[in-house]
């Protein structure tokens, strides 16, 4: 799992950065939205995977060791939240940047015209 | 209780600011009064932190370690009250020089969400909760810098959100490898572990993540071009507001996150910051001595500055600290100042660019002395703050052997007199250009806010005296991180 974890997580810091690098303006925010899932699962494996249990303590049977690390995931939740709402105005900027300049080409991001 | 006001105001006044957008004048006005009730806030602050020492509060009654805390050191508190300094000015200055259309579109309810984020990065004692009021801190200058919507803008803000988003995903993973280490989210917590755990694995890699999210934010030597291809592009009170407060954040969280964390290898992290801050103030200065464009001049001038804020703390003596933490208030108003200067010379004569400006020296005497002090105030002449930042950080450098940073330090200080008097040449002392526009009246509300930041700068000056004794209080402070150790985590056994 853990293996697993760490493939995913490099493949897709690999293409993130591969889609920052592009002149496409649109690859640029997919590359940011890869990016972003990524690092929230790069916060998930750092702080230890714990398989097979909820993460919250179970007061029935009271195994207080036997539960999964609940701040991880809440900061994940919170990462996502975060990560939704500049994705979701980056999109409308790059929106309002093809509407204005007519052109998704970042070269065109340059001030010598 | 006082400690929660300065992040809860901003955010009251955001949301009642938002549901009366189009009520232009009780915008300007709320926003000014809300912009000196901060200010008034920040001031009790203070004085009840230089009284009392340092103030926590627990949120939620969740104790230390578990919980988020609040922290006002003096460093906090003196951060603060520059910032709502800063925002009244330029709330006096903005309704005179931003258009309508842009005042009525959120311009307000966003300048609160920044100060909400930039007042409770200063405030937070938790990581996590730091990098929540980093984004909401960014998210309001990302609208705000775009805007208004022009094409300039677009292209401005497309590079700043991409390269904000990316030092943010540092920020994070961070946070994620340090909490995997060490369990604790805590900032007092973290510094207390890593002084008392031998052999932490993997801090180093954690810090230069930090080291790269920060020095993003603060334009530091190789992540520093975002800043002069975007900064200029907004109406300028939202660079002001920026230079003055976005940018000093980002220095604010290295002075904490060096004074806490940086334990083992600390010869490393001295030498390394000591050679990113003589590139820093020197790339910056000499670019900027190629630039045309006042705006673009006083951008690459923040990076040069900042320079000399890394180079107080790199040496990290109480000393150059205090001289730091000086030098930073000192620029936050006067970068504030040149930017606010800048922009009304642009409402008279129409343009930023030097080659279409000119005469307005012998035209309007009063709009001169408004440049020219801070002008020479981040030159670095006697009697200004500029002299005595820079004159303390230099004999903090000589007093700590560290002479080529400080020749380095002293060369720059001549360059950027160079820039400076650049701009007083060409803008106010040459003859007018023919091709110049027409002057045009410069409106009133805003020269009151340039000569209340100009006179706050000569107070400034003139008070160095007391200023700085604050500031050598709150570098002890922070030079001896067991206070603020001792003040969150002892909390929790009362």
């Amino acid at each position: 799992m853990l293996l697993l974890l760490a493939v995913v997580i490099g493949v897709l810091y690999g293409s993130a950065v591969y889609l920052l690098l592009r002149r496409n303006i649109f690859k640029l925010i997919l590359g940011l939205i890869f990016l972003g899932h990524a690092t929230n699962l790069l916060l998930f494996v750092a702080s230890g995977l714990t398989s097979g249990y909820p993460a919250f303590i179970r007061f029935i049977t009271g195994e207080s060791e036997s539960m999964a690390d609940p701040l991880p995931q809440a900061l994940i939740l919170t990462a996502i939240v975060i990560g939704l709402g500049v994705t979701a105005f980056a999109l409308v900027l790059v929106y309002r940047f093809y509407s204005v300049t007519k052109t998704v080409d970042l070269d065109e991001l340059s001030e010598n015209e | 209780m006082i400690l929660v006001l300065p992040i809860i105001l901003p955010l009251v006044f955001m949301v009642l600011l938002i549901f009366t957008r189009r009520w232009l004048f009780f915008q300007q006005a709320f926003s000014l009064l809300s912009a000196v009730a901060l200010t008034v806030v920040s001031a009790l602050l203070l004085s009840q932190v230089a009284t009392e020492g340092i103030l926590t509060i627990q949120l939620g009654t969740w104790p230390a370690p578990y919980g988020i805390t609040l922290v006002a050191d003096l460093l906090s508190a003196i951060m603060l009250i520059t910032t709502s300094f800063v925002a009244v000015v330029v709330m006096v200055y903005s309704p005179g020089f931003i258009d309508k259309e842009r005042q009525t579109a959120g311009y307000y309810p966003l300048v609160f969400g920044l100060l909400m984020g930039v007042n409770g990065a200063f405030l937070t004692g938790d990581i996590f909760n730091m990098y929540v009021w980093y984004e909401v801190m960014l998210t309001s200058s990302f609208v705000l810098i775009a805007l208004g919507g022009s094409a300039e803008q677009l292209r401005g803000s497309v590079k700043y959100v991409t390269i904000s988003f990316v030092a943010s995903i540092f920020f994070v993973s961070a946070i994620g490898i340090l909490y995997g280490q060490t369990g604790t989210l805590n900032m007092a917590d973290l510094a207390y572990k890593m002084r008392t755990w031998e052999n932490m694995p993997y801090i180093n890699g954690a810090l230069m993540l930090f080291f790269v999210a920060f020095s993003v934010k603060a334009a530091l030597f190789p992540f520093f071009f975002w800043l002069p291809a975007s900064y200029h592009t907004p109406p300028v009170p939202i660079t002001a507001l920026f230079a003055g407060t976005l940018t000093k954040v980002g220095i604010y969280t290295m002075f904490r996150f060096y004074s806490l964390f940086v334990v083992q290898d600390v010869m490393f992290w001295k030498l390394f910051l000591l050679i990113i801050a003589g590139l820093t103030m020197s790339v910056g200065v000499l670019m900027a001595a190629s630039q045309f464009d006042i705006r673009k001049i006083l951008s690459f001038h923040i990076i040069s500055q900042v320079g000399y804020m890394v180079m107080g703390l790199a040496i990290f003596s109480v000393n150059s600290l205090a001289a730091a933490i000086y030098f930073t208030v000192h620029n936050m108003l006067s970068k504030t100042n040149t930017f606010l200067a800048g922009g009304l010379v642009f409402q008279r004569l129409g343009s930023y660019d030097l080659k279409y400006l000119g005469g307005l020296y012998k035209a309007a005497p009063f709009l001169a002395l408004l440049f020219f002090i801070p002008a020479m105030s981040l030159a670095g002449i006697p009697p200004l703050p500029g002299f005595f930042g820079k004159l303390f950080l230099i004999k903090g450098g000589f007093a700590a052997g560290e002479y080529l940073i400080t020749a380095v330090a002293i060369a720059v200080g001549f360059f950027t007199l160079f820039s400076m008097i650049k701009i007083w040449n060409e803008a106010y002392f040459k003859k007018t250009p023919e091709d110049a526009q027409k002057a045009h009246p410069v409106n009133r509300s805003a020269i009151a806010a340039t000569t209340l930041l100009a006179a706050a700068v000569i107070l400034l000056g003139i008070f160095a005296g007391p200023v700085m004794e604050l500031s050598h209080q709150a570098a002890m402070q922070l030079k001896d991180p067991y206070q603020y150790i001792d003040a969150i985590l002892n909390q929790t056994s009362q």
